[in-house]
């Protein structure tokens, strides 16, 4: 960008004082010998390689583990922010679940014209296969991970909700664990509030929707299924089973039995009540999607539709994170809720729209054009970084498909502090809090992921595309 | 458990037994290497290659024995799915694989120990680095075992990995022996007579009992002695009678905590009450070599029953 922009920076606002949540740190900081703290930075990278939290790169050699890169600058959002943003998700992910009902149902919110017929009917996100099925204790997203972006005090947006299988907790609380054994003398004198409690909610708010078929008297039997130890993810996968005390599963350990999904034990075949799946759903049954998928289980639908696993997030979830139907939330939260939504949405043009598209190619050079069912930043235009030759190459393919894609401005996004060997430098970050929803509570984690863009100026925070991460503080207060 | 997870754990742990004892087996060989007239090294390599099972291998690569293409071959040769890198590698691959049913400390352990070679074996070792770098690879397998020993539940996967070890340790030893066994085999039959010491030598450290040989008998080293304290010792926890005893054990405590009793069990017992009634006189009668090959098949057996009552693989 050619003009000295001003961005909000949650340390030091707009001049160059610390804000109150971080007043304490930074007196901390201030007192800090550099040399020791550039010693932690080496320490926790060390340590982070030591426990295998490493992840594999698409496409380069299994050689090629690398570290999602980690600051030791933690984030920190005060008690009262926190408190009025999760009311926000809180509500928000609520009615994903009622609008996930309502679809897969009666679809009340089409006859009442609130959305138009063609976004659900046309998406590939909506599972012909989940109509008239409701998923045990009616929750459809189990897990939800909300992205959030702020511009300036309490200013929060919604950038996306991740409602099919949000990963990075896994992170929140490693990167938590780190920060408690470099800095102890930090959380002495300033109180966090605790995230260490994460895999246990997992735990009882996966037990609270087990399917009819499971026997109640015993434990509910719940385990992880992952697409195996070359999946990207695969520590997380590990890392989840692990805490909660699941098993983790592939495909091939797992068949029907007896109208249930069993797993093949050193003593049998043993029958699993909630599957908590890190598979999409289009390899979660070769019979029913995708033919070639060796991933999933073949038949697992029908003993789903049965009412034998339960599947977490259900099936057909991902059409509540489809970035069309994300520009329709503050109408999808206000027809399930009856009230105004408390989280703002990004101003979103749809491109499948003439007038919006028109506008979007004349504006390119300052939004941001996303594909409708894309993530992890890949397939993305963000045009005040774009050369000339990128803007008109995609311009090229956004007429082609205007369906394919929606377009925001480019938010001024907020920065946090990194530790550089210059010292401290801004850099622009978001935040994903990791949401569990049960039969009767939905239970927001007081923190969430931290992602920060590494290169300066830069706007993009996936691990993919050389962000990093941070621990986030949400404080006692 | 899952079978596919009890199969890790087994897996993890013969590869972790098997990079260790790869390791001894260079030692020895280098060891001899330098002690014995360089035009017998040769031999000494190759006998040390077919011990490990890579001859054939190597052979395809290299022409003729020589000393450091041998250790390099053994050693970190990734092309070898026989040395200490690649067999380092897949214990390490399946500890992920399983490290839900690890301590931290155990699958850590593992992590580290992996870390450590690879960098260690990132470049050929010179020969005057080699005594250190051994003495590396048999440290960083003692973390290991340490961590799994200090932390691990007396459980499944406890048995599982015990199970892998000593199966892998008693199969080791029995191709020592028999790889040896023309050096002993004439001796044998003549109690008491005394043997090529530095032979005896050789084959006392590749299993790591070349003091507790002399600790239980003196200076009277005899072909005999040594085939009946790596066959029968009940004391030498490399010996195949004190191996296939903890095999035995585990599988024992298995069926104990599932309530069962599976063909594997009854095999490992049968092979237990062999070594009970079992004396070196008999076996010299039988023919050492004769011994060792039968009982390296029936072993494999053993082996090949423990995975499917586990149910290992569909």
């Amino acid at each position: 960008m050619s003009t000295e922009q001003t961005y909000f920076d949650e340390m030091l606002g707009f001049d160059e004082t610390a804000r109150s949540p971080y007043a304490n740190y930074d007196a901390w900081f201030q007192a800090e010998d550099v040399k020791r703290l550039r010693r932690k930075a080496t320490e926790a990278e060390a340590s982070f390689r030591k426990t295998g939290i490493t992840f594999n790169v698409y496409g380069e050699s299994e050689a090629a583990e690398r570290l999602i890169p980690f600051d030791i600058v933690p984030r920190i959002i005060s008690g009262r922010e926190w408190d009025r943003l999760s009311k926000g998700i809180e509500q928000r992910v609520r009615a994903l679940n009622a609008f996930l009902y309502d679809i897969y149902h009666n679809q009340e919110i089409i006859k009442a014209g609130r959305i138009p017929a063609e976004l659900i009917a046309n998406n590939d996100a909506f599972l012909p296969e989940m109509i008239g099925v409701t998923p045990p204790g009616g929750v459809y997203t189990h897990i939800v991970g909300t992205d959030i972006v702020s511009t300036g005090e309490n200013d929060f947006f919604v950038l996306e909700d991740n409602a099919r299988t949000p990963s990075g907790v896994s992170y929140m609380l490693e990167n938590r664990e780190t920060m408690l054994q470099m800095f102890p003398e930090l959380f002495s004198q300033i109180k966090v509030r605790e995230v260490a409690g994460y895999p246990r909610s997992l735990r009882r708010s996966l037990a609270a929707t087990r399917p009819p078929a499971a026997n109640s008297s015993d434990a509910a039997v719940i385990a992880v299924l992952t697409p195996g130890m070359y999946n990207s993810a695969f520590y997380e996968h590990a890392f989840l089973a692990d805490q909660m005390g699941a098993e983790l599963v592939e495909g091939h350990d797992l068949r029907v039995v007896d109208g249930r999904i069993a797993m093949r034990t050193t003593q049998g075949y043993k029958a699993i009540d909630v599957l908590y799946r890190r598979v999409d759903d289009e390899y979660l049954d070769r019979l029913t999607f995708n033919p070639q998928s060796a991933l999933g289980v073949a038949g697992i639908m029908d003993v789903y539709r049965a009412g034998g696993i339960t599947i977490a997030n259900a099936p057909g979830s991902g059409i509540a994170d489809d970035k069309a139907v994300y520009s329709y939330m503050p109408e999808i939260v206000e027809f399930y809720t009856g009230e105004a939504a408390l989280l703002k949405n990004v101003p979103t043009w749809r491109c499948s729209d003439p007038q919006a598209l028109q506008y979007v190619l004349d504006n390119l050079a300052s939004l941001v054009v996303k594909e409708v069912h894309g993530s992890g930043g890949y397939g993305m235009l963000v045009g005040p970084t774009a050369s000339k030759r990128e803007i008109s190459t995609f311009a090229t393919k956004l007429k082609a498909r205007p369906g394919n894609y929606i377009a925001q401005p480019t938010l001024s996004l907020s920065t946090v502090p990194i530790f550089t060997r210059a010292g401290l430098a801004p850099r622009h970050v978001d935040l994903r809090p990791y949401v569990l929803v049960s039969p009767d509570k939905v239970t927001i984690t007081p923190s969430g992921l931290t992602r920060v863009a590494l290169k300066k100026g830069s706007l993009v925070v996936n691990s993919s595309q050389g962000g990093g991460t941070k621990d986030t503080w949400v404080l006692e207060d | 458990m899952l079978g596919r997870t009890a199969s890790g754990l087994f897996w993890m742990s013969r590869y972790l037994e098997r990079s260790e004892n790869t390791a001894r087996l260079i030692d020895a060989g280098f060891h001899l290497a330098l002690t014995r007239p360089s035009e017998a090294a040769p031999d000494e390599w190759a006998s040390v290659l077919s011990t490990s099972g890579a001859d054939e291998a190597y052979k395809a690569k290299y022409d003729g024995y020589e000393g450091l293409n041998v250790v390099d071959f053994l050693l970190r040769d990734t092309t070898n799915p026989g040395s200490v890198l690649s067999m380092m590698h897949m214990a390490r691959e399946n500890a992920r694989q399983v490290r839900t049913a690890l301590t931290r400390e155990a699958f850590e352990a593992t992590n580290e120990a992996w870390m450590t070679l690879r960098d260690l074996l990132a470049k050929p070792v010179k020969e005057r680095d080699l005594p250190s770098a051994l003495n590396m690879i048999r440290q960083q397998s003692a973390l290991v075992r340490g961590a799994i020993h200090g932390t691990m539940l007396r459980n499944d996967v406890y048995n599982f990995l015990r199970i892998g070890t000593f199966l892998e340790r008693a199969d080791n030893t029995a191709r020592i022996l028999d790889v040896k066994y023309y050096v002993l085999l004439p001796s044998v039959a003549y109690v008491g007579a005394a043997l090529d010491n530095v032979q005896w030598e050789k084959i006392l450290r590749a299993v790591s009992a070349h003091r507790a040989y002399r600790w239980l008998n003196g200076e009277g080293v005899t072909a005999r002695g040594i085939s009946e304290f790596l066959i029968l010792d009940r004391q030498f926890p490399r010996s195949l009678a004190f191996s296939v005893a903890k095999v035995t054990e585990n599988l024992n405590h298995l069926a104990r905590d599932y309530g069962d009793r599976p063909e594997s069990l009854v095999h490992a017992e049968s092979m237990s009450a062999m070594f009970d009634r079992q004396t070196i006189t008999a076996i010299t009668e039988i023919g050492l070599h004769g011994f060792l090959r039968e009982f390296i098949r029936d072993h494999y057996g053993l082996a090949g029953t423990i995975a499917s009552d586990y149910r290992f693989h569909e």
